[in-house]
């Protein structure tokens, strides 16, 4: 207890952060507890009703109340942003560690390849990606996973470029550790901050990248509550609803700015260098 | 940059292309879907199954998958690359026609974002840990944050629905059509710009030679603009470059919102109605494109920093 004290007292920022981006979390966990409505449930007779107390952000052109659907999108935004960078971290990481401490041909077949996906704008392939694989969350996850590994193999691979010929690895091999307990016990705990760091700083990003799919039509599809797909169904609501178009851009930009804020202040309390 | 690097770079494109030209490639091959059934179906008629065998024959596309493949490939080196169903026009075609909006949208964007990003980025160095420098950071993490297709929803409502000072649909001809879309491009984009200028120009007026100047007696302005502003903008012509390459390929979203007769606006009407060739070009024309901006960026690079041109390294990218 006293060391959690001690680590709110300086790392006060982190902290608040932490709190909100808990927040977020909650709401899309305990979104039926705070919902007033169910987000599904059209009332065509209540289509297009400006922000009202009964409908605190009004309704859309199928008189779904659009408070609860901005609530539950929050559930397929995290989820499917998270997932995303869980993906890209734990398959980029593996691949650099792996091209990095083998080198060789498969460290120069894994670099291709990745020199090709960053050789390329990648929301161009992420969208063929996904309209060509259907378009739902999944795919759109996929897509965006096979232009954006590569960051992270880079990462890592430096990284163990970076201590891979050090005495202490020479030594681990010569006392007879096998390959395997070298990567796992020396190789990967030595790129985990850094990975870390730029993983979490990554989070908002991916989401705008997921939300952006899916307002092209090529990741959630109706009904799915989720931020992009309710900017999409919106946006013909232009002149006559703005609130449709004003409500989820809103809850998109503040998960985002918890995030951004969240993976910041992370980097200065793993890594102190950084200014 | 010597000879054999340039020799080594634009083998590395062809190897790149070959690359993303088997990926897109099979990615269209492994689609579920029918490209003959949604040709006809655009066409309106629903045909019999034997016309449908008798088309897929004439295409083509019973054939194995690698004879396929190499077919399409020698045809897009004789640059045919095929015939775009929905439109029925052949793709290079299309794509000529809608380069030139989209090169025009990016460039734009590009103008107004240097605008914004340079003096931004100076006044916050310059005045670090000030008032400005705080706000300017604000807008350097909003314009990070906010989603750009929102942004551009935004400045639609306000300009074009609510002050109808701007028309709500760019297709018109025109300077007016591209204001909207391209402050949405810049927005973002200005941001990072914004605090790479900060940093590039906080880590020269940290040299030497500046305390020196200061120590002559230099007037601080003679030092920021002769001296610091030169040296601090080289690593951005990089970026521009970059940038520039992934604008053409990055406007879909902003180019959907405002009806923008580009590149991006093709891509999505390609991929919503399975137009195979139109999606296959459109991929490595980008691609080349893309790639062959960075190879100028890194020559530029080289004739403009003459460090580089004694190491002979490679530029940062």
């Amino acid at each position: 207890m006293k060391k959690v004290t001690s680590f709110i007292k300086k790392n006060p920022a982190f902290t608040v952060f932490f709190i909100l981006t808990l927040g977020v979390i909650a709401v899309a966990v305990f979104a039926p507890f705070i919902a007033t409505h169910d987000p599904y449930e059209a009332v065509l007779t209540d289509a297009v009703q400006p922000p009202s107390s009964e409908h605190w952000f009004g309704t859309d052109r199928m008189g779904r109340d659009l408070f609860s659907r901005v609530i539950y999108g929050a559930r397929a935004s995290l989820s499917a942003s998270l997932s995303l960078v869980c993906i890209i971290v734990v398959a980029g990481t593996f691949l650099g560690i792996i091209a990095g401490y083998f080198g060789g041909i498969l460290d120069a077949v894994i670099m291709r390849i990745s020199d090709m996906m960053i050789s390329f704008p990648g929301m161009v392939l992420a969208i063929a990606v996904a309209g060509i694989l259907g378009a739902n969350v999944t795919n759109a996850v996929i897509a965006i996973s096979i232009v954006s590994w590569t960051k992270y193999a880079r990462l890592a691979r430096s990284l163990v470029l970076k201590i891979r010929n050090r005495d202490y690895i020479a030594a681990a091999r010569v006392t007879g550790s096998k390959n395997g307990h070298i990567l796992w016990k020396y190789m990967l705990p030595n790129a985990l901050p850094t990975i870390l760091i730029t993983g979490a700083t990554d989070i908002g990003s991916m989401m705008l990248e997921i939300a952006g799919l899916s307002f092209l039509g090529f990741g959630a599809q109706p009904p799915i509550a989720e931020w992009g797909l309710m900017l999409n169904e919106g946006r013909a609501y232009m002149t006559a609803a703005p609130w449709l178009m004003i409500f989820p851009g809103l809850a998109i930009f503040i998960t985002v700015v918890v995030f951004n804020l969240l993976g910041d202040s992370l980097r200065d309390v793993l890594d102190p260098r950084d200014e | 940059m010597k000879r054999n690097q340039l020799i080594k770079r634009l083998l590395q494109i062809v190897i790149v292309l070959f690359g993303i030209s088997f990926l897109t490639f099979g990615l269209m091959y492994m689609a579920p879907g029918d490209p003959v059934q949604a040709m006809y179906a655009a066409s309106g008629s629903i045909p019999s199954e034997e016309i449908m065998d008798q088309t897929r024959e004439a295409l083509g596309l019973n054939e194995p998958f690698l004879v396929q493949y190499v077919n399409w490939l020698t045809d897009c080196l004789h640059g045919d690359f095929g015939t775009s169903y929905s439109y029925s026009r052949p793709v290079t075609e299309l794509m000529l026609a809608r380069l030139w909006p989209t090169l025009q949208l990016a460039l734009s964007s590009l103008v107004i974002m240097m605008v914004v990003a340079v003096p931004l980025g100076i006044l916050s160095a310059v005045h670090r840990g000030g008032v400005i420098d705080y706000i300017v950071r604000g807008y350097t993490f909003l314009g990070v944050s906010i989603p750009n297709f929102w942004v551009g929803l935004m400045l639609l409502y306000v300009f074009a629905v609510r002050l109808e000072i701007l028309p709500v649909v760019s297709t018109g001809q025109g300077f007016n059509k591209m204001i909207l879309p391209a402050i949405t491009l810049a927005f973002a984009m200005a941001a990072k710009y914004t605090r790479q200028v900060r940093t590039a120009f906080l880590e020269e007026l940290n040299q030497d030679y500046v305390t020196g100047a200061r120590c002559r007696g230099i007037k601080e302005s003679v030092i920021l603009w002769r001296h610091v502003l030169p040296n601090s903008i080289l690593p951005l012509i990089t970026m521009l470059g970059l940038s520039l390459g992934s604008l053409l390929g990055g406007t879909a979203v902003v180019e959907v919102i405002f009806s923008y007769p580009g590149l991006g606006n093709l891509a999505v009407d390609a991929i919503t109605s399975m137009d195979y060739s139109l999606i296959q070009g459109y991929v490595l024309w980008i691609a080349l494109i893309y790639m062959v901006l960075n190879l100028l960026v890194d020559i530029s690079y080289n004739r403009l920093d003459p460090r580089i041109k004694a190491e002979g390294g490679k530029a940062k990218s």
